[in-house]
């Protein structure tokens, strides 16, 4: 019985954990999101009032910090892995924080815009902007919120949990909005 | 067990010495957690059915009240008055109103009845059961889906209280009407109601729509293949990629028409003068095709979205009652398959007035003319699943039958409407209306019906009454004709929807009559939804009760539980599955249920 029973849980581990699987659709959902708002940027940019901005310079710094929390989540993983806990808190701690300044340095950008005299009059590359970094942020956001329920349970005396399937589906969910950034601060540098 | 084993991690070993001993989970449940805040999936498909019921009375309602109006638009109802108050100022409906009661029973009905009250119920309840589950894979994210759907319908009653009224642009919401507070009554709060609503549905819908696919692509029992699933599965299934890769393209439409509603900008806005406050309104560059694109975009696919749960309960309904194989499985699978790939290449066949380049819009009816060759696969496979079968005309089977010819009758009149050059005459006519009530409307409510008849067993341990099913469905279906058919003339003659009173119109005034049928036949047919309504709530607790476990003799997982499964379904191991769904009347037995071996002189279906 016991053995039909493990041999059956093995079949299972070959295949993808459901939560996993769970993050991955849901990520494609989110991903669809952000295509209809940039290709309805795409399709609005050849019409005659569209207007350009000068791109925030901060814009480039948050993307530097952004790379750097990926880097520290990564790490985390590697280390909730070799079970070093002590290790795993204080990166999963730098990651939040960087997650925090990434979203402080995101709104100096905005404001440094706005003050330019881009505001949300109109519908030009700015207007765009404000909406779908600001999107994103609320996704990055998301990401701080669950940050801190995980590291408030890393600190729980109650329970010792191994199981490093909440990690790895946290993990996959920062890279992810570590690349959708990359992607937008790309497409927003070439497609002006 | 298994899939609980990989759930809970490390846990696996205490757990499931427990499990083998009891089977299903006893927990100390209290009313709260069992009924309110339930994380059992066939408890939140209850109440997910039970929410579209109510809202199917009050979007069902509203078309009573405006069909009041189009069929007597001289009569004055002095009660409605005291029901409804200065929106129906001397007993007739008021302009405003009646857009208002038309934006409403639309979004209700496609969004709140057969999009959550028909795949939340169904995909909830079925999905587990039949394919040998304990549980979603995230019972609490099913449960917030609920909830999230609860809150979205708490917004969208109170708008219905408001001063200003609900919203009443139409249930697409296009700007510039909906973008302007100042345009009309039921574009000041009622639309932010609306919007606000909506954006909850959609949460509701996606924290549903990835459990469901996660749920099948992970947690089927041993041996349950995919080609081994019942169809009801599959339809699910690719009902929910439908919903998660276009609802949140609609949110993003709808985040940008709140902007410009609030915030000024104008991405749906330019050169606007409006008539109410004699202003010309410094909105500039913005395009209100922009919005079309955004909103069809998840438009389109929410069409199959609320069919394709209909279309596979009746395969399952009606393989089970005609005791016979359903006929081409693969070419089942297939066909929604191709339905679905296809419902994302076809948005633009709403656009064809809008002023799409002709040339665009030839590639548009091409691909939404192929649609038809997928549906036309799936009638043919129905018509010939019946063909010959030993029938058994219990009342699912006779909706399930009734479905196939609504969505015939309905599905003809699409190609007409999917020629663009035919569409310039026919667009925003009652033909139209006819098209898509035919073919969305009343068939997924058939389904929905199919589905209710026959899973009711499942979900209460008791029988539905079967006369009051056999009046509700004939008086269901010669009505829906009655209604929509004579329709179609009218929409040929160019009669436009959404009009308060044609009798100003020499065209239309011959269609008085007409009109005035229309309305009594919705009338009754509205009544005898009400004996079904009753009939539901009093077999809960009267029918007659489930005596066997597989009342139907049906094949499926679902009916190898216990007649009132607990949380967990099976009691002890989730049953193996050796076999395709569909063996009826093979080797000279009635029917061959999954969880029986193939047997030595005895070949497989593939």
């Amino acid at each position: 019985m016991n053995i039909a029973m493990n041999e059956q849980v093995g079949e299972q581990k070959k295949r993808i954990h459901p939560h996993k699987f769970t993050l991955w659709v849901g990520l494609a959902s989110v991903i669809m999101m952000f295509a209809g708002l940039t290709s309805a940027y795409i399709v609005k940019r050849s019409a005659q009032s569209w207007i350009t901005i000068e791109f925030p310079k901060t814009f480039w710094y948050s993307t530097v910090v952004m790379l750097a929390s990926s880097l520290t989540m990564q790490m985390a993983l590697r280390d909730f892995k070799q079970r070093d806990m002590a290790k795993y808190r204080r990166l999963l701690t730098y990651t939040a924080l960087l997650g925090v300044l990434f979203i402080v340095l995101q709104f100096v950008g905005f404001s440094n815009l706005w003050k330019s005299g881009t505001t949300f009059e109109g519908s030009g590359e700015g207007q765009f902007l404000y909406i779908i970094a600001g999107l994103h942020i609320l996704h990055v956001l998301g990401g701080v919120v669950a940050l801190l329920i995980m590291f408030l349970k890393a600190f729980s005396a109650k329970k010792k949990n191994y199981d490093a399937i909440p990690v790895e589906v946290m993990s996959t969910y920062w890279h992810f909005v570590d690349i959708l950034w990359l992607y937008l601060f790309v497409f927003f540098l070439a497609v002006a | 067990m298994s899939n609980e084993a990989i759930l809970h991690g490390s846990e696996v070993s205490t757990h499931e010495a427990h499990h083998d001993g009891h089977g299903e989970h006893h927990h100390h449940e209290t009313f709260i957690s069992k009924y309110v805040f339930s994380m059992d999936h066939k408890m939140i498909a209850k109440q997910f059915l039970i929410t579209g019921i109510i809202w199917a009375i009050l979007g069902g309602l509203m078309s009573v009240l405006f069909r009041l109006q189009l069929g007597f638009p001289d009569a004055t109802f002095p009660w409605l008055e005291n029901i409804l108050g200065h929106w129906a100022k001397g007993g007739k409906i008021q302009p405003e109103f009646y857009y208002a009661l038309v934006t409403m029973h639309g979004t209700v009905l496609v969004f709140f009845v057969l999009t959550a009250g028909l795949s939340g119920t169904f995909a909830n309840f079925l999905i587990p059961l039949q394919i040998g589950a304990r549980d979603m894979a995230s019972p609490f994210m099913n449960m917030l889906s609920y909830w999230f759907f609860f809150l979205s319908s708490v917004v969208m009653v109170s708008s219905l209280f408001i001063q200003t009224g609900p919203a009443s642009g139409g249930w697409t919401s296009y700007p510039p009407l909906s973008a302007l507070g100042d345009a009309s009554l039921g574009s000041k709060t009622g639309m932010d109601l609306w919007l606000i609503s909506m954006a909850l549905f959609v949460v509701s819908s996606l924290l549903g729509g990835l459990n469901y696919i996660s749920t099948i692509l992970n947690m089927r029992t041993k041996g349950m293949s995919m080609t081994r699933l019942p169809l009801t599965i599959w339809a699910l299934f690719f009902t929910a990629v439908l919903g998660v890769l276009s609802f949140p393209v609609l949110l993003s439409g709808f985040i940008l028409l709140l902007f410009d509603r609030h915030a000024g900008t104008s991405f749906y806005l330019s050169d606007i003068f409006l008539a109410s406050t004699q202003k010309a309104l410094p909105n500039e560059g913005g395009s209100a095709i922009l919005y079309q694109h955004l909103f069809w975009f998840l438009g389109h696919p929410e069409v199959y979205i609320i069919l394709l749960p209909a279309m596979g309960m009746v395969s399952e309904v009606m393989s089970t009652n005609a005791r016979k194989p359903i006929f081409g499985y693969m070419a089942m699978v297939g066909s929604i398959f191709a339905i679905t790939i296809l419902a994302f290449l076809v948005w633009a066949h709403h656009m064809f007035v809008t002023g799409l380049n002709p040339f665009l819009g030839s590639f548009f009816v091409l691909l939404t003319l192929l649609i038809a060759v997928p549906s036309a696969i799936k009638v043919f496979n129905w018509l010939t699943t019946l063909w010959r079968g030993n029938i058994r005309f219990t009342p699912a089977m006779l909706f399930a039958i009734g479905f196939v010819s609504l969505f015939i009758s309905g599905g003809l009149t699409g190609i007409w409407l999917g020629n663009s050059s035919l569409d310039i005459h026919l667009h925003d006519t009652y033909f139209v209306i006819a098209h898509f009530h035919i073919v969305m409307g009343v068939a997924s409510f058939f389904g929905m019906f199919c589905g209710v008849y026959h899973w009711f067993p499942k979900m209460y341990g008791r029988y539905l009454n079967n006369t009051m099913g056999y009046i509700h469905f004939w008086i269901t279906i010669v009505g829906a004709y009655l209604i929509f058919w004579p329709m179609h003339y009218e929409g040929l003659a160019g009669m436009p929807r959404r009009y308060l009173d044609y009798s100003g119109w020499a065209s239309f005034n011959q269609f008085g009559g007409l009109n005035h049928f229309i309305s009594i036949v919705s009338m009754i047919v509205f009544a005898v939804q009400l004996l079904f309504v009753f009939n539901f709530f009093y077999s809960i607790f009267k029918g007659r009760r489930v005596k066997s476990e597989n009342p139907w003799g049906s094949n499926t997982l679902e009916w190898t539980t216990p007649i009132h499964p607990g949380h967990g379904n099976w009691v002890g191991e989730i049953p193996e599955v050796h076999r395709w769904a569909y063996d009826y009347g093979k080797d000279g037995r009635e029917f061959i249920s999954q969880t029986e071996p193939i047997s030595a002189n005895e070949s497989e279906h593939h």
